[in-house]
């Protein structure tokens, strides 16, 4: 029984794989709504936001939508949350795509994902927003490129809780955190451009969240410049215990490839590789691993780090006869263990990698993403199958094809209601005792009278 | 003569004795709603079946599957379950069962702050919703027990509340002549044992599943079926400033971390340290589960303390600002997303209309008229529908 799901669903997805057969686009215009357009849309619909200025909130529970800004002359279509809107863009739905629009002044995010795989996320302008700039989180596959995002108060991109993810050709500045990675694996951070922020990249483990661990990431070939902005992090805030002045953070996360970056003029340390100690005041989480594993540091140009550290760093470095703060500084236990490497280490001032191995591999140029191939499979919910799912989500729980279950077969309800969907509408509105042998059918009135009658002719018409 | 009578008379007696198996006791052999029978086992049919989860941590957003059930008992098991916990013959004093507690017209919980205990004293804790605790990892306010089976010896064997010892429990099962022939039926012959009872309660109490609600249907693609303000409700849950979802993750709306997140404690009584009791660890002083918000409209009071009593309170907590009911002195780690949302009036009345969308109590098993011991069962009186 459970099998007719998927089933359905593999049906639809052949639907949704030819997108351009349904398409249509929707045009919204200055002084019309986002979110109006986004009712109306179906699978497959293109929403065009043409220059002016929204102020609203925008949701997308619905699959495979694509909001695109449409940019004329120069003139951006703009959201604005005028400081009192919670996020700008906020979606659950699976293949979802997001660009060319400029977001401001929002309290909480800009963009902002709760599940959905195979999300896009392009060509947008993030300023000044609250909490996070672009922050997908429970998503398998998704692609994040040319954002430009600044005065963000935590971190401007922030994947959290994904899989397959690629970050590139962003550019971040003025913000807590640039990019941050957590709890997330495979992830390619590529071509970004990090300055100014108070950190450039984080790769996290945080503790206390339902997904435990960050693996196989790979920071390649992004400028992390000068990253010495004041922490202007929310009290409590994860970030906000992250010293000013560094350009890579690795806490707790494993199999990091470091390789091609230019880190330079980051006043505290170039790259700092940690435990979840770093992290003060948080409550412990014995189910998150501690320790940073498998570093990877391959070829970077790295200089004029650690010009001013922060007083621990100083204070750090001073044992190595040194005023000035690393390019590298390995923290603590396991980030200085030799299941760590890095090659041509001599280039660099370091801290704690004295025992870590040389590398085997020299570079990544075989691994061009960290998306799968073809896309995350979804569960693709249209207009076109939701009845389906109703049956088999409410009715099916009690009500079997040729089986009695808590309710009578599906085939003796047929025989009872042979052309008439209308009484079995009516009847699960307010069902009535009908046989003494079963418990009473919970009512279903919560459906509108459209739903019951769409439900009941599903039922009817059920084959096995 | 005399000696030829003493045997029938025996017998005679034997049959006169309530003990007697009842040939009314049968147990279902059809699974409880929502499930499907496979394999001589009951399995979940829902809304979310056909949905995967990332790392199958069922947590995300509308479209996600659950984390995994306890399921596959039988319908057997399932049904004696549903005997054992509204029967008082579980208690020593036979007058408590687990229904006292967990009160099927109440959300299966007591409508009170601390429970009431054996001899009516009122405990430190409030009684969580059963609805859907087949899907938890760790069960407790504190998290300290990892599975139903172990849960329960905490309520059956505690002074404080059932005040069984296990031997007497099992006598007392073993002395019924109807559960002993109910136990047969569920458990293939094989003779009465406390495993027995732990594996029916786990059994019923993993049949109590609440995932048909008004949110369900718009999640699965029915957005009509919300009214606007509670749309509205849903988006201010799910956004970054008031972060409602980050904790209460659709779609069991927990996930089942430990969080610190400092509510107060009734008027006077001492800071609860939750799991930092447990584990010993003082970055979880006052640390809890974060438990479920489906059926929460059923379950006031709330939080551990059942300190609040309405949910228009319970939601206020979250913006009255990071750690303003800790009291002074203490020091505690709080949970990061415990900060200062300025959440409006409206927003935490939209709020509140939203939680009332995660009620469903469809698949209410059939509350017992009567229980095997001829007790009287506790807490059947309402039916829903
Ligand atoms: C919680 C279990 C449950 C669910 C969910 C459920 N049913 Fe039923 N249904 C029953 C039971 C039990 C009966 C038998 C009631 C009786 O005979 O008194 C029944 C009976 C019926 C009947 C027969 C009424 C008659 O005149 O004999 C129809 C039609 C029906 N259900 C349709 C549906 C549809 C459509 C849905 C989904 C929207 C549904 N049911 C969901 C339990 C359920
Ligand atoms: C005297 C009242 C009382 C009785 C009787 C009682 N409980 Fe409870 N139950 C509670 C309270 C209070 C808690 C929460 C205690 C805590 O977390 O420290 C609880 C917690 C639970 C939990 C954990 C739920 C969760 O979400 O963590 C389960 C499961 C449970 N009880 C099942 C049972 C069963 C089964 C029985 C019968 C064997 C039973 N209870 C009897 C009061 C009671
Ligand atoms: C940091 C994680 C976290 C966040 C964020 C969070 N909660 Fe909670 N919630 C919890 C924990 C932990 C408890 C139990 C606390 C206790 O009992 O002291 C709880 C309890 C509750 C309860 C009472 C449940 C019951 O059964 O008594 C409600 C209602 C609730 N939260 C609603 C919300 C709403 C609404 C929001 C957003 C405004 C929210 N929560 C945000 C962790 C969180």
């Amino acid at each position: 029984m459970t099998k007719i799901i998927p089933l359905g669903l593999l049906w639809l997805s052949l639907l949704v794989a030819a997108p351009s057969l349904m398409a249509a686009e929707i045009s919204v215009k200055d002084g019309e709504s986002i979110q109006g357009a986004v009712n109306k849309a179906e699978t497959g619909d293109v929403i065009l936001v043409y220059p002016g200025t929204y102020k609203e909130s925008v949701y997308v529970d619905k699959d495979g939508i694509t909001i695109r800004g449409v940019v004329q002359d120069g003139e951006w279509p703009v959201m604005e949350g005028e400081g009192k809107r919670n996020d700008a863009i906020l979606y659950s739905g699976n293949d979802f795509t997001v660009e060319w629009l400029t977001i401001t002044h929002y309290k909480g995010n800009a963009i902002m994902g709760q599940a959905g795989n195979n999300f896009v996320i392009r060509y947008n302008r993030v300023i000044d927003t609250g909490v996070y700039g672009i922050f997908p989180q429970f998503g398998k596959n998704g692609l994040i490129e040319y954002n430009v995002l600044s005065g963000i108060e935590d971190a401007a991109i922030y994947v959290g809780m994904c899989d397959n993810v690629d970050v590139r050709h962003n550019e971040v500045f003025d913000n807590v955190a640039g990019i941050e990675i957590e709890n997330t694996r495979h992830a390619l951070v590529e071509n970004n451009y990090a300055h100014d922020n108070t950190a450039g990249l984080l790769v996290f483990i945080t503790p206390g969240l339902p997904i435990k661990t960050t693996f196989d990431v790979i920071l390649r070939n992004n400028f992390v410049v000068n990253n010495n902005t004041a922490n202007f992090g929310a009290p409590g805030s994860i970030v906000s215990k992250v010293p000013a002045g560094i350009g890579i953070v690795v806490m707790a996360a494993d199999d990091v490839v470091v390789e091609g970056n230019i880190v330079s003029g980051n006043k505290t340390a170039g790259i700092v590789v940690t435990d979840l100690a770093f992290i003060t005041d948080i409550s412990s989480d014995p189910e998150s691993e501690p320790n940073p594993d498998r570093m990877v540091f391959l070829d970077n140009l790295m200089f004029d780090n650690g010009a001013d550290p922060v007083a621990d760093v100083k204070a750090l470095m001073l044992t190595q006869f040194s005023r000035s703060g690393p390019d590298i500084l390995a923290n603590l236990g396991s980030a200085q263990e030799p299941d760590n490497c890095i090659i041509n280490r001599e280039r660099y001032t370091s801290f704690g990698v004295k025992k870590w191995s040389e590398c085997e591999r020299k570079d990544t140029a075989d691994i061009t993403t960290m998306r799968i191939p073809g896309g995350a499979p979804n569960e693709v919910v249209t207009t076109e199958n939701r009845t389906k799912l109703l049956y088999q989500g409410i009715c099916a729980g009690c009500h079997a094809y040729n089986m009695r279950m808590i309710g009578p077969p599906t085939l003796t309800v047929q025989a009872l209601y042979r052309n008439d969907p209308q009484g079995i509408a009516d009847y699960i509105a307010a069902p009535h005792k009908v046989r003494t042998d079963y418990p009473a059918m919970p009512p279903q009135g919560h459906l509108s009278p459209d739903l019951r009658r769409e439900v009941a002719e599903f039922m009817l018409n059920v084959t096995k | 003569m005399q000696r030829r009578l003493r045997p029938l008379l025996l017998w005679v007696i034997g049959m006169a004795l309530p003990l007697a198996a009842d040939a009314e006791w049968r147990l279902s052999d059809i699974c409880p709603a929502g499930f499907h029978s496979r394999d001589g086992g009951c399995y979940l049919q829902s809304f979310y079946s056909g949905y995967a989860s990332l790392q199958e941590s069922g947590v995300g957003g509308l479209k996600t599957g659950m984390p995994p059930l306890r399921e596959g008992f039988t319908a057997q098991q399932i049904d004696l379950g549903r005997l054992l916990f509204f029967d008082p013959l579980l208690s020593v004093d036979g007058d408590m069962a687990c229904s006292s507690c967990h009160q099927p017209a109440r959300g299966f919980t007591d409508g009170l702050a601390g429970s009431v205990g054996r001899h009516g004293e009122a405990m430190h804790r409030s009684a969580p919703t059963l609805w859907n605790v087949g899907f938890l990892r760790e069960l407790f306010w504190d998290a300290r027990a990892k599975s139903l089976e172990e849960q329960m010896k905490g309520p059956l064997f505690s002074q404080e509340e059932m005040a069984n010892t296990p031997a007497q429990l099992l006598k007392s099962l073993q002395d019924n002549a109807n559960y002993e022939e109910l136990f047969k039926q569920a458990f293939n012959d094989e003779p009465l044992s406390l495993g027995q009872v732990y594996t029916a309660l786990a059994a019923f109490q993993s049949s109590l599943v609440s995932l048909g609600s008004r949110y369900d249907l718009y999640a699965n693609g029915f957005h009509e079926v919300l009214t606007q303000p509670e749309i509205e409700g849903m988006n201010v849950f799910r956004s970054f400033v008031a972060r409602c979802a980050e904790c209460h993750t659709p779609p069991a709306f927990t996930n089942q971390q430990i969080a610190v997140i400092g509510t107060p404690e009734p008027e006077g009584a001492a800071l609860d340290p939750g799991v930092q009791a447990i584990t010993g660890d003082a970055s979880q002083r006052g640390g809890f589960r974060v438990p479920t918000l489906r059926n929460i409209e059923l379950t006031a009071p709330y939080m551990h303390s059942g300190r609040f009593k309405t949910l228009r309170e319970t939601v206020a907590f979250y913006t009255g600002g990071r750690g303003h009911a800790v009291p002074k002195g203490e020091h505690l780690s709080l949970h990061w997303h415990i900060w200062e949302p300025d959440l409006t009036d409206h927003e935490l009345d939209l709020l509140v209309a939203f939680l009332k969308t995660l009620t469903d109590q469809s698949f209410m098993p059939v509350l017992p008229a009567k229980v095997p011991s001829g007790l009287t069962p506790v807490a059947t009186q309402i039916l829903t529908h």
